[in-house]
């Protein structure tokens, strides 16, 4: 056989396998938004899809739901790692079946929740998040002063570092996160600079490197997060948080000077799924912990050196108390 | 990422620059003499009027177009629309179809198969079509994965490649087909596809993710997007490229153009097909690591999850199988493609070769697979998986501490990477900022035309002009400044290795393997260390780029070096010059289009991972795009990456050397 017959023959064998794959979808209408990930259920069992972020907290909810799912319901679990506002959009298409921690994003909410009606809310997980400006403790311990947000100028120039110029550094994470951290710097009239780490590894490690030295720093930071348990951090008393004001900002976010709400945070599933998704959405409806519970996994995955499934498994078997009670009863 | 495919790119560029540099050289200092002239009349009629009308020394506000509330409008309408509208419905829908039932067709072959099945066919393809040892090497990448831990994910990334290159080489030989038989179709793509191979991967996300949501299907055709020109280049040039003698011949014997394109033109270009398929491979790989951002799957979503826990262990387990994936695939194909050069098909043992090959490949595979099935084990034996996050980790934990601060006389590394932003990254920024843009367009303008030719200068003073317009010119111009200091830092020590590395065969063997692994290595894996020594902001990144740009500046100088002319250096030698003289008067002159070769490459690579540095705090255009693809904001990510598509086009027209290399480029 000829080189030139062999690379004819694969290029119609390719083309063969185009042609059949898009004729195999080609009958009638072909709606993107209700399709799968092809790595999905590939042992042809009942299969749930679960969103994962970025944050470890988030990973800890899909790492003992996963658990669970799988060892006491004989599902089988994917996840995908997707950012907060393009889950919602994933969400909605059904390429994933739910959320287990969302931070609020009303714009979001009222699109597909209250307008298209392709994502059901589906309660809160139990753990109240909050966001806010956090210094370590051993600095504060020394400073007492810094933990209110009038006296952070006197100290910006404790706080420089080569990315902040002249003013003072406030390290905020991953562009995602909801922040109103550059409107408040301005708002508040202080001499600081936001750095944005790009993600949210990168401020941790940055944390650590930080704490490592015992350096003094600021950052963006939210609860619950498990590197408080490695480096105790105190948090900067910002101007208090107001329906007036969360109104103000809500008009324009420039215009925003008081601390960040305390969120509870939400699940929320695509709304078939939620309709139809048997024992696992039961399941899931049910999911409601603590911020310690949530903590206890976290730790046990970001420094523990364990992989998500093994902090899973370490958690369950510690409080089966916890986790009876999501199980569906059965009929 | 060219493994294999950055020499013969050199070495073509060299080839038909090397015999005409010098009267060349001297018609272009006098002729460059006359195009700064040209400029500076330009400037002075001009500047003046630019400054009279618009004052400052940003770009002015007139001259821009806010772009972001139709951007806004149509990102919604999409989303609202996407299960409505037919075109959706009726065509992307069906294409986002295709693209999952072919992948996963592929995944559930490759399950079936098991990983013995999996091991052994790829193992026996390797030994028939590119030899014993390579088929060595894949035998041992395919354990070697296994032993990881990470043969699921290797099987979702092998699915999605298959089914990505074999698209990207389906529509790149088809766009090359055309090229390289209609002229005018050959100047309109050439100059495009061009174009394509120089922009950042990341540029590429966005659009896609715009239509399709993130997803397979998204990261699948932005791998295609991205990996299926240089296909078509390299089939276009090959066709193009055909004996004019052979197929004169052809033609008088009365073929039919058909007949004279299968039997002459076709298999007379089979080098350049292959070169095609073994670059399309790569870029293909590299692309589907950074498409995890917009769920991949697979590997590459193994290392960026890891990362987001700072995980560099875990980070690397994933990296391996990704580095050992492009390694054999790249030396399969590039071994392929040595071999169509002899004439003589002979591959392995005798029983391997004709049908009976294939026969038997498929055989044995076929009776592993069975096997496996038989033994219970479909997916590698968990208990024989090994776990080197922890030692990873460690290591990493052990150089942080010894090296990030306070180590005597030579600083930390935080210290060295706090002195770069001060003394180099600071300055920069802030006088390219500073810098009135009629200045930086006309130093533009005069590089540009000074290297290439006018319509190079054009270009580049288009696409610079267009950044102003789109209203980012001061984050572009910190990207600049970001590019400008790592691309300094990256042609020292890549010159200088490379000048070693040409003068000893030894260190350049040493070298070999290691350039392999930090060019296959995704960029993602090199962020997170990378934050750890040198601290979160822009040091980082350039930092992570310099590693990067590395390989491609050290191999192309080396390869320059070696191919100066022997007799020259001999001659040089008997005048009595010493060996730095030589280096200095004869060398590096002569090997100067391989030097503004490795410019060009390490422009265009630095650019691509100063782009990923957004991710650690780089700022400026790449956390614009992380922000947008992060947000779902797409009108701040697109603009930014319209504005990255500009300044890479810029960089690289400032600094194409006058004869166009004909292939070869890095991420």
């Amino acid at each position: 056989m000829s080189r030139t017959r062999k690379a004819v023959l694969g290029t119609t064998v390719l083309a063969g396998t185009v042609v059949l794959s898009l004729s195999l979808s080609a009958c009638g209408k072909a709606d993107m938004t209700k399709q799968s990930s092809p790595f999905a259920a590939a042992k042809g069992s009942k299969s749930v899809t679960l969103s994962v972020q970025t944050w470890v907290g988030a990973q800890s909810n899909v790492a003992v739901a996963k658990y669970l799912l799988e060892h006491r319901l004989g599902y089988h679990v994917d996840t995908v790692q997707v950012d907060e506002i393009p889950a919602w959009d994933a969400l909605s298409q059904g390429r994933v079946d739910a959320i287990l921690e969302d931070w609020g994003h009303p714009d979001q909410e009222k699109r597909y929740v209250k307008d298209k009606k392709t994502i059901t809310a589906g309660g809160g997980n139990g753990v109240t998040g909050h966001i806010g400006w956090w210094v370590p403790k051993y600095w504060a311990d020394k400073h007492p002063e810094v933990t209110n947000w009038k006296n952070l100028n006197k100290v910006a120039k404790q706080l420089r570092t080569s990315e902040s110029g002249n003013k003072g550094q406030l390290m905020d994470g991953s562009p995602s996160y909801v922040t109103n951290d550059k409107a408040l710097v301005k708002n508040l009239g202080l001499n600081y600079e936001v750095v944005f780490a790009g993600s949210e590894a990168a401020q941790i490690t940055q944390i650590q490197q930080f704490a490592k030295q015992k350096k003094p720093f600021l950052t963006y930071w939210y609860e619950p997060q498990w590197l408080f348990n490695q480096v105790p951090m105190v948090e900067v008393k910002l101007p208090k948080y107001t329906d007036a004001c969360a109104e103000k900002g809500a008009k324009d976010p420039q215009s925003i000077d008081c601390a960040y709400p305390t969120t509870p945070l939400q699940k929320y599933f695509n709304t078939e799924f939620a309709k139809s998704g048997g024992s696992a959405a039961a399941f899931l409806k049910n999911f409601k912990w603590t911020k310690d519970d949530q903590n206890e996994v976290s730790e046990a995955i970001a420094s523990g050196g364990l992989s998500a499934d093994e902090a899973a498994k370490q958690w369950v078997d510690k409080h089966p108390d916890v986790w009876k009670r999501w199980l569906p009863k059965k009929k | 990422m060219s493994t294999a495919s950055a020499p013969p790119a050199a070495q073509r560029g060299l080839g038909a620059d090397a015999p005409k540099s010098g009267p060349v050289q001297a018609l272009l200092d006098r002729r460059g003499l006359a195009k700064l002239l040209l400029l500076a009349v330009a400037a002075a009629v001009l500047v003046p009027l630019a400054h009279a009308t618009w004052t400052g020394g940003g770009w002015p506000s007139a001259l821009t177009v806010d772009v972001s509330g139709p951007l806004g409008k149509t990102s919604d309408w999409i989303i609202d629309n996407r299960d409505s509208h037919w075109l959706f419905v009726y065509f992307l829908g069906h294409l986002s179809n295709a693209v999952v039932l072919s992948v996963r067709a592929v995944y559930l072959v490759l399950l079936a198969l098991g990983w013995t099945g999996v091991t052994a066919g790829v193992t026996l393809l390797a030994w028939r079509v590119a030899g014993p040892r390579i088929a060595a090497t894949a035998l041992l990448s395919f354990l070697v994965s296994g032993a990881l831990g990470m043969w699921v994910p290797t099987m979702q990334t092998l699915a999605l490649m298959v089914v990505a290159v074999l698209a990207s080489v389906a529509v790149g030989a088809l766009l090359g087909l055309a090229a390289g038989l209609s002229d005018r179709l050959f100047r309109i793509l050439r100059p495009v596809l061009d174009t394509m191979q120089v922009l950042p991967a990341f540029a590429y996300l966005l659009p896609v993710v715009l239509v399709f949501g993130i997803g397979v299907p998204a990261a699948l055709l932005a791998t295609v997007v991205y990996a299926a020109p240089p296909m078509a280049r390299l089939t276009a040039l090959g066709l193009r490229g055909a004996d004019a003698g052979v197929l004169e011949a052809v033609a008088s014997l009365g073929a039919t153009g058909r007949q004279r394109l299968l039997t002459a033109r076709l298999p007379l270009a089979r080098k350049e097909l292959l070169l095609g398929v073994n670059q399309t491979i790569m870029m293909a790989l590299s692309m589907v690591v950074i498409a995890s951002m917009i769920g991949a799957a697979g590997l590459g979503d193994r290392v960026y999850q890891a990362l987001a826990s700072v995980d560099v262990g875990a980070a690397l387990a994933a990296a391996v199988p990704i580095v050992l994936l492009a390694i054999v695939m790249d030396r399969t194909t590039a071994a392929a493609g040595a071999r169509l050069g002899a004439d003589t098909a002979t591959g392995g043992p005798a029983w391997l070769r004709g049908w009976r090959a294939w026969a038997g490949i498929a055989a044995v595979t076929a009776v592993l697979a069975l096997l496996g099935r038989l033994a219970g084990s479909l997916v590698w034996p968990g208990a024989w998986a090994v776990d080197i996050a922890r030692p990873v980790n460690d290591f990493k934990g052990w150089m942080v501490d010894h090296l990030y601060s306070g180590v005597p006389v030579i600083g930390g590394t935080a210290d060295w990477a706090a002195h770069f932003t001060n003394w180099v990254l600071n300055p920069l920024r802030d006088g390219l900022t500073a810098l009135p843009w009629y200045g930086t367009l006309l130093v533009v303008a005069a590089l540009a035309w000074l290297i290439g030719t006018w319509r190079t200068a054009l270009t580049a003073v288009l696409a610079m002009a267009a950044i102003g317009v789109l209203g980012v010119w001061k984050p572009s111009m910190n990207t600049l400044s970001q590019v400008l200091a790592a691309l300094a830092v990256t042609l020292v020590l890549g010159f200088g290795v490379g000048i070693l590395a040409a003068g000893s065969k030894r260190f350049e063997a040493i070298l070999r393997p290691v350039l392999d692994v930090m060019q296959t290595m995704p960029q993602f894996v090199y962020l997170i260390p990378v934050v750890a020594l040198f601290a979160v902001g822009r040091a980082p990144a350039a930092a992570a780029a310099v590693v990067y740009a590395l390989p491609a500046v050290i191999r192309i100088t080396t390869q320059g070096l070696r191919q100066v002319d022997p007799a020259a250096m001999e001659s040089a030698r008997s005048l009595g010059a010493t060996r730095w003289q030589m280096l200095r008067q004869v060398q590096l002159p002569l090997a100067r289009p391989a030097l503004l070769l490795a410019v060009n490459q390490g422009v265009v690579l630095v650019l691509a991972v100063v782009i990923i540095g957004g991710l650690v705090g780089g700022g400026a255009l790449g956390y614009d795009v992380v922000t947008g693809l992060a947000t779902g904001d797409l009108a701040v990510g697109l603009v930014a990456g319209v504005a990255i598509v500009c300044l890479g086009l810029m960089l690289d027209r400032v600094t194409q050397p006058t004869e166009r290399r004909t292939t070869g480029k890095g991420a």
